[in-house]
């Protein structure tokens, strides 16, 4: 397969996550104090780099069937997460994510929480708020790298992708020195759960033994099947909420 | 043994996630696709997408079912 729409793929849903990262980030580092900040984020960064150290040879050593079934499945289950979410969004079941709003919560208890050193930290609060963020944001970078890249035996592609995006959404959230807002996160976070539910259903099958119908070709089929299904879902939650608000208006017609 | 606790719960938030049924059906359409390829001899490519749509639809609809 190319390595295009596996950098891109990874570009995006990495993307997602470090603008999310920033803005706690940024929220750490305006309100308290830049050096804890950053030390908490040197620390998350250095604890992902033992993850990834740990986990991606191992990983990637498997045999390619047994991974692509596992990989398969794992990828599958997360992104029918993020697609059920987005689709929830789309359809005002939930409230859409807003960089702006949580900027606001983090900078918020930020400015409430108590000062205190500890361990040779100068604000405790800034450095555990950026390294819990920095921490569990990367945890999932990591984890669409490893998958991406090793069921393509393509690790560096995967990291190439990662690496571009920290390094746009960091350079861009130092230019603004404000959370990402502009960015339509709900709508990348739509198309990454499509590439992802879509790669896990590929490999997936192919890891249980299936040799899909023009082989890698099956993917440009697969992933806009998975889109206009995600679009039918959206559709029919709609015309569900439009059916029952139709009758509750009849009624009140008839109740005046 | 909290901690324990804390760490199994972290990583079944992360991999499984709100609705756990999804989970159920992906491994299920797995099972199945490889039973029909290996025992069956059927190449049953279309067997994981059916259940991987089904289980949207399904979550979907036990997320959105009595609310509002």
């Amino acid at each position: 397969m190319n390595a295009l729409p596996l950098i891109l793929t990874v570009f995006v849903a990495c993307a997602v996550e470090a603008i999310e990262a920033l803005t706690i980030v940024l929220a750490a580092g305006i309100t308290r104090e830049w050096k804890s900040t950053f030390q908490g984020m040197a620390v998350a960064l250095v604890v992902l780099a033992i993850i990834t150290a740990a986990v991606g040879p191992a990983i990637a050593s498997l045999p390619l069937t047994a991974l692509r079934l596992v990989i398969g499945a794992l990828l599958a289950i997360f992104g029918l997460q993020w697609l059920r979410k987005a689709v929830l969004r789309a359809t005002g079941y939930k409230g859409l994510h807003d960089e702006a709003s949580a900027y606001l919560r983090e900078v918020t208890a930020a400015e409430t929480a108590a000062r205190e050193s500890k361990r040779g930290v100068s604000d405790w609060y800034a450095f555990t708020l950026s390294f819990k963020g920095v921490l569990l944001e990367g945890l999932e970078v990591v984890f669409i790298v490893i998958t991406f890249g090793a069921s393509q035996k393509n690790i560096g592609a995967a990291v190439i992708g990662a690496a571009a995006a920290i390094v746009v959404i960091t350079v861009t959230g130092i230019a603004v020195r404000a959370p990402l807002t502009k960015v339509p996160e709900n709508w990348m976070k739509f198309a990454v759960g499509i590439m992802l539910t879509s790669f896990g259903t590929f490999w997936g099958a192919e890891g249980a033994g299936v040799a899909w119908p023009g082989h890698d070709a099956a993917l440009l089929v697969l992933v806009p099947v998975v889109a206009l299904v995600t679009a039918a879902c959206i559709a029919w939650l709609r015309s569900r909420e439009a059916a029952a608000a139709v009758p509750a208006k009849k009624s009140e017609v008839v109740g005046s | 043994m909290r901690r324990l606790k804390s760490f199994g719960a972290f990583w079944y938030d992360f991999i499984i996630g709100d609705d756990w049924q999804v989970a159920v059906l992906v491994v299920a359409g797995l099972a199945l696709t490889a039973i029909l390829t290996h025992v069956a001899r059927v190449n049953a490519w279309w067997a994981l997408p059916a259940f991987v749509f089904a289980a949207l639809v399904w979550s979907l609809h036990r997320a959105t079912a009595n609310k509002r």
